[in-house]
């Protein structure tokens, strides 16, 4: 195999990687927060965005508030 | 290429569904189900699933969605298709479909596996894809809402009822069923009481110490709680320890009570969120690793197609297949409570309508497959076994010697030495009378993992898969008290304004006490029962679950007639209401109406009393036989209860749409009008990028 096949699978095994663990980081919540500044940045922008701590107290809050879980 | 695919998929399934016929006389292997039922998924979803969608729903990619409308950046936000069906996936499963499948393998194989993948195809997925759909036109409105919007004030009060009573029946069979998991069971104990801690910790982490890393956090709580099955079976090997950790149901119910009790009224951050993320993760992860190792092993399935016990005489519990398989499979074929996630938190995150099929159809179909590996797990069991594990000592005999006698005479051979060796094999000192589902889906499991990836770690196995369970339906019993919390002070808000105050201690404390009392009754009853408890409260849990799947497709049904424009698609929603509202109210007029004492609750109240009267109860029986017989005749006042909200639900739909086939006046719809969307499609490797391009 040519030194560029392996770069191009390799490079490509790589983007399979970065765009799991990006899936898994926002179906988890665990980017939450940088979605959360990223959102308040363009349609808030000027007013201060809340604290990390602030928004996942919050974020839990509501989502608790409902019916989220099931049988 | 889209039809030849169809075509290839109908070929398989066919065959596959050709080759269960087939072989109806030998022991099947498992690989017939798994196939049959992804073929019929695929193609349900390809082809039924596209043609409602286009057709009846008028699915629109040009419209705008609530989220992009509405998008704040919290419950409102457009969400790549893929993680929300990640988040309405993970919200939907929970511990039914393992359960329910279990207990109807006392039918054979066969009803339950048919029922599971047609009532999935043609009436769950149809359900959960048609709230999304319509509460999405409706800017996530409840269920509750789109009664009381669409039907008027009548609909959407026996809406509100029917979600508080199957909340607290749901809630108490669960707990019956983690109870029955640690009965006398040291290890299984001491494992699920670890799991607390852990939880509070994780919320601690995420909490104070990294705000917010979930993904950290869970991976340490998920590891603690790995160590914590080996830390079990170590304190298992204690005799002083092992003391410590070994209850008795009414014991064990007790923490359960106080359990919820505290996690309803503690702040969500300290136990319930932290609990919710572990088991989630575990959850997915074990019905991965099952898929897997069913794929890898392909056991054979030793149930028959049918038992004999289609007949009614079922020692599980009594009634004859028709109706009480459709009763006991409720979640895994149609389960009214997704109709409740299908129209609260899913539809505010949908970005394009096109989604909906996935997120709807597509989570459904994925949780109907769950259940068809709960059923494998349960029917690859020796039948002889899986009775001997799933039967009440009432029924068959307290000993073991009577108990095998007992089964062994109904044709399914089971020895002592046999379950001696398996009780030892899983770490245990007996699996006899284990009622509830749970340990024989985890005996079946740990066969399954044991052959698959080590068969020295059994016990390890058997005891994760009871943890695993028992983690989820925690975040149930906290999850739903909570909710009915907030459903009774909403109730209570009308009475006097400050009882409304979610946030009101007082009012905290006695909506949650109340709501505890209500399932933490059921969940006593059921521990006192000599035959499992199960047996009785698990159909009061059907009835109420294919009610509301009842109620919800009456709210669907309502809005097509009212909106569509062609009336005749209601029997898209139309036939699995009439389906649900035949099997429910049969089930509830034999619950009630039968004089078989062990099918009717009225019957088995009266007979319970004669004897009681007569001395011919023995004395640990008769010191409990009061409370049994006020019980069974609550149960049936609460059956009929649940049929009379049923069908008032049903007629006032009628009512509706034949106003509206007439041309009168009908309330208007209440469909939020059109808007052209201005979204980009958000790519699949969504972090920042996809939502500052979705931000207004």
């Amino acid at each position: 195999m040519s030194g560029e096949g392996i770069y191009s699978a390799r490079t490509a095994a790589l983007r399979w990687f970065a765009a799991g663990w990006s899936y898994l980081r926002t179906v988890s919540g665990d980017n939450a927060y940088e979605r959360y500044l990223a959102h308040h940045a363009t349609a808030h922008a000027g007013e201060p965005p809340m604290s990390r701590k602030d928004y996942f107290t919050e974020m839990q809050r509501r989502k608790w508030s409902g019916v989220s879980r099931c049988c | 290429m889209n039809k030849l695919f169809g075509i290839l998929l109908a070929v398989i399934g066919g065959f596959a569904l050709g080759g269960i016929a087939l072989y109806r006389a030998e022991p099947i292997n498992s690989m017939w189900i798994v196939v049959a039922s992804v073929c019929v998924y695929l193609l349900g979803y390809r082809f039924y699933a596209a043609w409602i969608a286009s057709k009846v729903y008028l699915v629109d990619p040009t419209r705008a969605t609530p989220a992009e409308r509405l998008n704040n950046g919290r419950d409102f936000v457009p969400t790549q298709r893929w993680v929300a069906f990640g988040h309405h996936f993970a919200a939907i499963a929970g511990p039914g479909p393992l359960v329910g499948p279990t207990l109807a393998a006392q039918f054979g194989y066969l009803p339950g596996t048919l029922w599971i993948i047609i009532g999935s195809v043609l009436g769950g997925c149809v359900q959960d894809m048609t709230m999304l759909m319509l509460s999405m036109r409706r800017d996530g409105r409840s269920l509750g809402q789109m009664a009381r919007d669409e039907l008027g004030p009548v609909g959407g009060f026996a809406a509100l009822i029917g979600t508080l009573m199957i909340m607290i029946i749901l809630i108490a069979v669960l707990g019956l069923v983690v109870v029955n998991a640690m009965k006398h069971s040291p290890w299984a104990t001491s494992t699920v009481f670890a799991t607390i801690p852990v939880a509070i910790l994780v919320g601690f982490y995420m909490r104070s110490l990294r705000p917010g890393r979930v993904l950290e956090a869970s991976a340490i709580g998920v590891a603690l709680i790995a160590l914590s099955v080996f830390g079990g079976g170590w304190i298992d090997q204690q005799p002083t320890l092992r003391a410590m950790f070994d209850y008795p149901g009414v014991s064990l119910a007790g923490f359960v009570i106080v359990y919820g009790w505290l996690a309803a009224i503690l702040p969500v951050w300290l136990l319930l969120a932290p609990r919710d993320y572990l088991s989630t993760f575990l959850k997915l992860g074990t019905v991965f690793l099952l898929a897997i190792a069913i794929l890898l092993m392909h056991p054979q399935i030793k149930m028959p197609a049918m038992t004999q016990f289609v007949d009614g005489t079922g020692p599980l519990f009594t009634g004859k297949v028709f109706p009480f398989v459709f009763i006991t499979i409720a979640c895994g074929a149609v389960s009214g409570f997704h109709a409740l996630i299908s129209s609260g938190t899913t539809p505010k995150l949908i970005s394009n309508e096109r989604d909906v099929r996935l997120i709807g159809y597509g989570s459904m179909a994925l949780e109907s497959l769950v259940a068809i590996m709960a059923i494998i797990a349960a029917t690859l069991l020796d039948p002889g076994v899986y009775f001997a594990i799933n039967v009440g000592g009432g029924i068959v005999g307290a000993t073991p010697d009577a108990a095998v006698h007992t089964i062994t005479g109904w044709g399914f051979p089971v020895t002592t030495d046999q379950m001696a060796k398996l009780a030892h094999d899983m770490g245990e000192t007996t699996l006899f009378a284990r009622t509830g589902g749970a340990p024989s889906l985890a005996v079946g499991m740990a066969s399954i993992f044991g052959s698959t990836f080590g068969r020295g770690l059994l016990s390890v196995w058997y005891h994760f898969a009871i943890m695993f369970e028992a983690v989820f339906i925690l975040t149930t019993i906290d999850a739903g008290t909570r909710v009915g919390r907030f459903m009774l002070q909403d109730l209570l808000g009308h009475i006097s304004a400050p009882l409304g105050r979610t946030s009101w201690y007082p009012s905290v404390i006695i909506s949650s006490t109340l709501i505890v009392a209500g399932w933490g009754y059921f969940l006593y009853i059921g521990v006192i029962d000599p035959n499992g408890g199960i047996n009785i409260l698990w159909p009061l849990f059907g009835i109420s679950n294919q009610m509301l799947a009842a109620i919800a497709l009456s709210v669907s049904t309502a809005i097509i007639i009212k909106t569509a424009n062609k009336k005749a698609y209601a029997w898209v929603t139309g036939a699995p209401l009439a389906w649900l509202a035949t099997v429910t109210t049969v089930a509830a007029w034999q619950k009630v109406m039968s004089v078989d004492p062990k099918l009717g609750f009225f019957a088995g109240a009266d007979d319970m009393a004669a004897k009681l009267a007569a001395g011919a109860l023995s004395a640990d029986k008769a010191a409990v036989a009061p409370q049994l017989i006020f019980n069974q005749r609550l149960d049936g006042w609460l059956t009929v209860l649940f049929t009379i909200i049923l069908w008032f639900v049903i007629l006032d739909m009628s009512r509706v749409c034949l106003r509206r086939l007439r041309g009168a006046s009908v309330l208007k719809s209440s469909e939020a009008p059109y808007q052209p969307t201005k979204l980009e499609p958000i790519p699949v490797a969504a972090g920042l990028h996809g939502v500052a391009q979705a931000g207004h």
